[in-house]
């Protein structure tokens, strides 16, 4: 439905009712203009004037009653009138229904919130994001964009969703549409072409829809990132034809990241670390063992473990209802939760037991059952619905898949923290003991607890001191930022991962790199060592202080002191 | 043949014709000029007006307010009326007749409007 279209429903509901009014006032005037009236002496005198009739006729359809005026009526007047109370209470009665049933219509509904949607939208006035797809995964992604201050617009087909949204309590109001989100006009609706549009988020669970998504977006607005979920293989090939567009399979990721987490332990801790709910604390949990493993379910994740496994040389068994060809591995038909199936698959001498089944009672069956027969293996458990959360945390799991969190994870670290992604990649090619060594180091300068990662761009809108202090021809070193604004000897609680300029990345920037405009920095750190950090690239003063050790005050008070400022 | 369009068609052919019938004589001899055929004028725009809500189409759009056009002046023309007979009790002089005509002529203008963008939207649909 178009979403202007709510004020030309009501237009065309109405035109019977109301032409039904016109018409019975019409008739009622007229009568009233030609019957003639009677005065005290019971002599006929002239009928009502238009003007009279039309008063009259005003406040009797309207019910309030004044009584005869201006003059007592006659006989035939009175008659006259009995009809017109009665057909104007009913036209204004039809008149009111028709309306009431107008706003009850689920298509006018449906029209009038649209047009809300539009104008909100178009109202918006800081960068947002549009996250098409409101579900498990839209849901975690809209919570954390408004925990981190980002806009952010809703499209999903399903209304009670939204439903479910509205009843959270996001601090920032967050538009949504119930539409599809792969038809063009709700993209424009959400802001496709909007200037303040900064990404798209395509997680419905529709890999074909995020595919209209993503042409969409590719076609009106090249330069802007997406971000798609996508679970078949076939899909996904499809979706990076297009070029820049970053596909996210949850079922892979997953599966290099338990990879990762056997082969690079130190590694697998700094990812989890550093891509974790900031404020939280990492559980210390075991690390995944090498040896033989389980794996329960050869679907389209049980597919991604397999080879994931067999590149770091496990051993594997392999459980699932149907038969399948087995390459190099045992293939045991059942489903896992009978014990027979499990000892047939070796499980007392298996190290590791996944069950990736996409049903999370015949999961959970088959990790109770697998606890019994062997109390040391390592679990790691699929979880396919959010709701289940409590029953799979009872279960304590050494590793728990869940596709709705790791996609949220990704999307925003992709959209709002593109290095992060980049300095993971790069860490993994430093090597173990490298990410050893800086996770200890960073544990003692930022505490345990999961830090807040964030990015940092050298340009006008966030860093305005600081630009226009290269401007002026004047250095500021890297550690103008990691300083406390109150005490420059003194070390804000963050730290520099990444530099990147010119679309080279630099690893753990010293502090004396002198920054130029265009630099983009990853910095992990507490949110306090954030906010001072706006602060210093924001303001001048503090900016002054920090690079020279000075405080340089105002235009005044240099003009009063007759005090130049200090040149570097 | 579409019954809709031979009902719409009939409003502003008969909303044109009464406002002309109202118009037309010597503009300031109140006999000319009956006050019945000023207050069938009105309903019938009225009528004509409503009819074209909901027409979202460019046509649809210069015709619903060429009939809003036309019901202000007639409206104007019946408070005019109401005011000289009923409020000053100044009574229909000439003066005040060639004011309520002159207001009626205007809503003429936008009737006849509305008549050729009648004629014109049929002349150009082919079927």
């Amino acid at each position: 439905m178009h979403p202007g279209s709510a004020f030309f429903i009501v237009l065309r509901r109405m035109r019977a009712p109301l032409i039904l009014l016109i018409a019975v006032y019409a008739v009622s005037i007229l009568g009233l203009t030609l019957i003639p009236g009677v005065d005290a002496q019971g002599k006929p005198t002239a009928p009502l004037s238009f003007l009279h009739a039309f008063y009259f006729v005003s406040y009797t359809a309207t019910t309030i009653g004044f009584g005869e005026i201006p003059q007592a009526f006659s006989e035939a007047q009175r008659m006259w009138v009995t009809a017109i109370i009665y057909a104007t209470v009913i036209v204004w009665t039809y008149a009111i229904l028709s309306i009431l049933a107008l706003f009850s219509d689920r298509a006018f509904q449906q029209a009038l919130s649209a047009g809300r949607f539009k104008r909100r939208v178009e109202h918006l006035a800081e960068p947002f994001y549009i996250v098409c797809g409101c579900g498990e995964t839209g849901g975690k992604v809209l919570t954390a964009l408004d925990k981190m201050d980002a806009r952010a617009v809703a499209i999903d087909l399903d209304e009670n969703r939204l439903a479910e949204l509205e009843l959270e309590d996001f601090r920032s109001e967050t538009p949504a549409l119930a539409a599809d989100a792969a038809q063009t006009q709700n993209l424009f609706a959400a802001g496709l072409q909007h200037r303040f549009c900064r990404g798209i988020l395509a997680l419905t669970n529709d890999d074909q829809a995020n595919l209209a998504i993503a042409a969409h977006a590719r076609l009106l607005r090249p330069q802007l990132p997406v971000i798609l979920r996508v679970e078949h293989d076939a899909i996904a090939q499809r979706m990076l034809a297009f070029g820049a567009t970053q596909t996210i399979n949850p079922f892979a990721t997953f599966a290099r990241l338990l990879a990762l987490a056997i082969h690079a332990p130190a590694l697998y801790r700094l990812h989890d670390w550093l891509t974790g709910t900031p404020g939280t604390m990492l559980a210390a949990t075991r690390d995944p063992p090498r040896g033989r493993w389980i794996v329960c379910g050869y679907g389209r994740f049980g597919h991604s473990l397999v080879a994931e496994l067999k590149r770091e040389g496990m051993e594997i068994a392999l459980i699932d209802q149907y038969a399948r060809e087995a390459h190099g591995f045992t293939m045991v038909v059942g489903s896992g939760v009978e014990p027979e199936v499990l000892r047939a698959a070796g499980v007392d001498r298996a190290d590791g037991l996944i069950a990736a089944t996409d049903d999370d009672l015949t999961n959970l069956s088959i990790a109770l059952a697998a606890r019994v027969l062997n109390p040391e293996i390592f679990i790691v458990l699929r979880q396919n619905q959010q709701s289940r959360a409590e029953l799979f945390a009872a279960l304590q799991p050494e590793m728990i898949m869940a596709p709705a969190e790791i996609i949220a994870h990704e999307a925003l670290a992709r959209l709002t923290k593109p290095l992060l992604p980049d300095f993971l990649r790069a860490a993994e090619a430093q090597g173990d003991d490298w990410a050893w060594a800086l996770q200890s180091r960073l544990r003692i300068e930022l505490g345990s607890a999961v830090p807040l990662c964030w990015q940092l761009s050298i340009d006008d809108n966030v860093a305005t001191a600081i630009v226009s202090w290269i401007a002026e021809g004047r250095d500021v070193p890297l550690a103008a930022l990691t300083h406390d604004p109150a005490e420059r000897e003194r070390r804000l609680a963050c730290a520099a991962l990444a530099l990147r300029r010119d679309e080279t990345d630099t690893l753990l920037p010293h502090d004396t790199t002198v920054l130029s405009v265009g630099d983009q920095i990853l910095f992990v750190g507490t949110a306090a060592a954030r906010a001072e950090q706006e602060l210093i690239a924001r303001n001048r003063n503090v900016l002054h202080y920090l690079v020279t050790g000075y405080e340089e005050g105002g235009w005044l008070w240099r003009v009063l002191t007759k005090k130049r400022p200090e040149r570097l | 043949m579409n019954f809709e369009k031979v009902v719409f068609g009939f409003f502003i052919v008969l909303a044109a014709t009464l406002n002309f019938g109202f118009f037309i004589g010597d503009i300031d001899r109140p006999e000319l000029h009956h006050i019945y055929e000023l207050f069938a004028a009105i309903i019938v725009n009225l009528i004509a007006t409503v009819l074209k809500f909901g027409d979202r189409t460019q046509i649809g759009a210069i015709h619903l307010a060429t009939s809003l056009v036309a019901d202000l002046q007639l409206i104007a023309a019946a408070s005019v009326w109401a005011i000289a007979v009923h409020v000053t009790g100044e009574g229909m002089s000439p003066m005040i007749t060639a004011s309520v005509v002159s207001l009626s002529g205007g809503a003429l203008l936008a009737n006849i409007v509305s008549l050729a963008i009648l004629v014109a939207e049929t002349v150009m649909m082919r079927r």
